[in-house]
């Protein structure tokens, strides 16, 4: 692998304007467990899509610049951050890991992701953490209308402003707001801050690095009005 | 007058309206007592053009046979060959459509893997994930990447011999899914991340793509996330085959799924099922036309489903082109399901034997729509594996038969020339001249 430049024992430098994105993806998703090439560097991504996709190795991958579509989809472990924006369905079905984008997310960031954290220093489009499934969200900025729609389970923190119809048809997953909420979609409402809550909150905002605290945040969930389909709420629908 | 002379005057028969049916009356007078549409299982009930209105001329003079018994007839089907390492190999040109854990039982589903694994075929996932009995006891495995993503995991996609995006359906294009309360138990809810007992939701679009284009992204990423091994399939419900067909090819689909409007499901309004999209007879040659302008016919292969019950059937999908198709509500069948030794129980749901079809409820007598331990206990996975296994060869050798009898060695060397159609709608869908003469409505002329 011509473009893989190891600098120390554990530091892999990758570029994606020399080398292809299949092999990228291959010699990330062949690192075992105790790999101990445990730090890459992804340079020139160029807005690439599908870019560190399913990798299941604890390591630690850094974008050095704009990544396209699906960055860190479906991850399973790996540590990734992202020095730029990240294009739609970042860390999409996340399962376990920790991504973190320093710039802006598209639409759908974190879709569906069962586990792990996702970290938006910027702001995230429409749709963020839309059907999620467990995972936990942090958005420093303000995120976009239809975020958390149909949310299953995890945690959504938003700490700028939420677009129209938030949390619109939720199940269980909690969302925390600090700025203000356009609209509340079906099935959304607000809710007190239980000490549960609280808890998870701020053990979120500090692995976040947030200087938040959880007084500052709102706290909504699913009124559960929609669990079991009744014609007297078709015109929620 | 006295009686003896009246005149004799008859009598007027109840007459039942074509327009106001009893059926259609019952439906005016539960939707009125309920307030709400009517959910059910299976496919469209109402007579759509299909393949009984085609026929295969056979061999004479002009033409001759094969040997039944005696000369090969191939039937092996080799999907999934534009990108994927490793593409999938049938035995048999049924495969068994998607059909998920949650609307059918584990044991169900078990069967299903059983009676295809007997048969070299493969079956398929649907929506709810992947379970241990079906991928335990699947020897080709198609995993489907529904809208609602319930039970996606990395793992279970990288276990998968194929992927399977679902855009849609034919029993309800451009619709989602709900499976009722009743049927989340535990482990379903479980695999769903969803609270137990409420009903579930399955979104009609895909929550991170939404066009073409972006579809196009979506495949690259499956593919980078299994190492360009597995075919990936994408299932549309047959609306506007030519130009879905064209746009699955253009965002690099291996294989094109198309299910038409009789295909079953396992909950949908039956105002959905009986309305919405086009029958699979008219679905498949736009399909094929689609495939053959863009120089990808047998290139990009077509499974075709909805409504196929027997290997004519089978014979005629192909003979119109597509490589292979799946089977729902027949598998079903094959396993138990409507048996007439049920009928008591059938009558006490306040149906009979071969019209059950509120599959959503599960209340299954026979185990198979349900997830009712008491229930699904009744069905034997092996015994019901058999069964399939005993179907699905019956299709195989009806399709032999009749590619024999219209002298092709094997399946795929059926075309639409050895077909005439009995009907002018048929001969105009498939594409075919009406019987004894040379007409194609919409050429020819
Ligand atoms: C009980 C049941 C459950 C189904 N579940 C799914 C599903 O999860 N995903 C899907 O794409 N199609 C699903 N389908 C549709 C089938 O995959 C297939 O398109 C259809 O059954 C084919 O038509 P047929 O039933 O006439 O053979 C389901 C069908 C049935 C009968």
């Amino acid at each position: 692998m011509s473009a893989v430049h190891k600098t120390t024992e554990d530091a892999v430098i990758f570029d994606l304007a020399a080398e292809e994105l299949r092999s990228l993806n291959a010699a990330l998703q062949a690192l075992g467990g105790k790999t101990n090439r445990t730090a890459w560097t992804i340079v020139n991504p160029r807005g690439a899509h599908a870019i560190a996709v399913g990798v299941t190795a604890p390591v630690a991958i850094t974008i050095e610049g704009h990544a396209g579509y699906y960055c860190a989809g479906m991850n399973d472990g790996a540590f990734v951050t992202i020095n730029g924006n990240a294009g739609t369905g970042l860390a999409e079905n996340m399962m376990s890991g920790t991504v973190h984008v320093k710039g802006d997310a598209s639409q759908s960031a974190g879709a569906t992701a069962h586990g792990g954290l996702l970290i938006i220093d910027g702001n995230a489009a429409a749709r963020c953490g839309i059907s999620m499934k467990g995972v936990d969200i942090v958005v420093k900025g303000n995120a976009g209308h239809m975020s958390a729609f149909m949310a299953q389970s995890g945690n959504l923190v938003i700490c700028g402003d939420a677009g129209e119809a938030l949390g619109d048809s939720l199940y269980e997953a909690r969302l925390f707001v600090k700025g203000a909420v356009k609209s509340l979609g079906a099935d959304c409402e607000g809710k007190e801050m239980t000490a549960e809550d609280k808890e998870i909150l701020s053990a979120l905002l500090q692995k976040a690095g947030c200087h938040e605290t959880p007084e500052e945040f709102t706290r909504y969930g699913s009124a559960r009005t929609l669990y079991h389909f009744h014609v007297d709420n078709a015109g929620a629908y | 007058m006295t009686e003896d002379h009246a005149p004799c005057i008859p009598v007027t028969k109840p007459r039942f309206s074509a327009t106001f049916d009893p059926g259609t009356i019952s439906e005016i007078q539960r939707a009125a007592a309920t307030g709400i549409y009517d959910i059910r299982g299976g496919g469209a009930k109402r007579k759509v053009p299909n393949f009984d209105d085609l026929l295969f001329l056979g061999a004479s003079v002009s033409r001759y046979p094969l040997e039944g018994y005696r000369e090969r007839c191939g039937t092996e089907v080799t999907l999934g060959t534009r990108f994927a390492k490793n593409p999938i190999q049938l035995k048999t040109p049924v495969t068994i459509a998607g059909m998920s854990f949650g609307s059918l039982s584990a044991n169900a589903k078990e069967a299903l893997g059983r009676g295809a694994t007997i048969m070299g075929t493969s079956t398929t996932t649907g929506d709810g994930g992947m379970t241990p009995e079906e991928r335990g006891h699947s020897q080709t495995l198609i995993y489907q990447y529904l809208p609602s993503r319930y039970g996606m995991n990395l793992a279970d996609l990288r276990r998968a011999d194929a992927i399977e995006i679902v855009v849609g359906q034919g029993a309800k294009p451009g619709g989602g899914g709900m499976l009722l309360g009743q049927k989340i138990t535990a482990r379903v809810a479980q695999m769903r991340n969803l609270p137990e007992g409420i009903d579930q939701r399955s979104a009609c679009r895909h929550p991170d793509w939404t066009g073409p284009d972006d579809l196009e992204i979506k495949i690259l990423e499956l593919r980078e996330l299994t190492g360009w091994e597995k075919p990936i399939y994408v299932k549309i419900g047959a609306s506007r085959p030519y130009y879905d067909v064209a746009l699955a090819v253009k965002a690099g689909a291996d294989v094109v799924v198309l299910d038409g409007m009789q295909g079953g499901t396992a909950a949908t309004q039956d105002v959905f099922i009986e309305h919405v999209g086009i029958p699979l007879l008219a679905a498949i040659r736009p399909a094929v036309q689609s495939l053959q302008d863009m120089g990808m016919h047998r290139k990009v292969q077509l499974i075709v489903s909805g409504g196929i019950r027997s290997g004519a059937d089978v014979a005629k999908a192909l003979a119109l082109g597509a490589d292979a198709v799946a089977i729902g509500t027949a598998a079903l069948i094959a396993l138990g399901d409507n048996a007439p030794e049920l009928e008591a129980e059938y009558n006490r749901l306040g149906t009979t034997a071969g019209a059950y079809d509120d599959w959503h409820e599960g209340r299954d007598p026979a185990g198979i729509t349900t997830q009712d331990p008491t229930l699904s206990a009744r069905l034997d996975p092996v015994k019901a594996g058999r069964r399939l296994a005993n179907y699905l060869a019956v299709l195989t050798l009806e399709a032999q038969t009749i590619a024999r009898a219209c002298g092709k060695s094997h399946v795929h060397n059926l075309e639409p020339e050895d077909l005439v159609a009995l009907t002018m709608e048929a001969a105009a869908m498939a594409q075919v001249p009406l019987a004894g003469t040379n007409w194609i409505p919409g050429r020819n002329i």
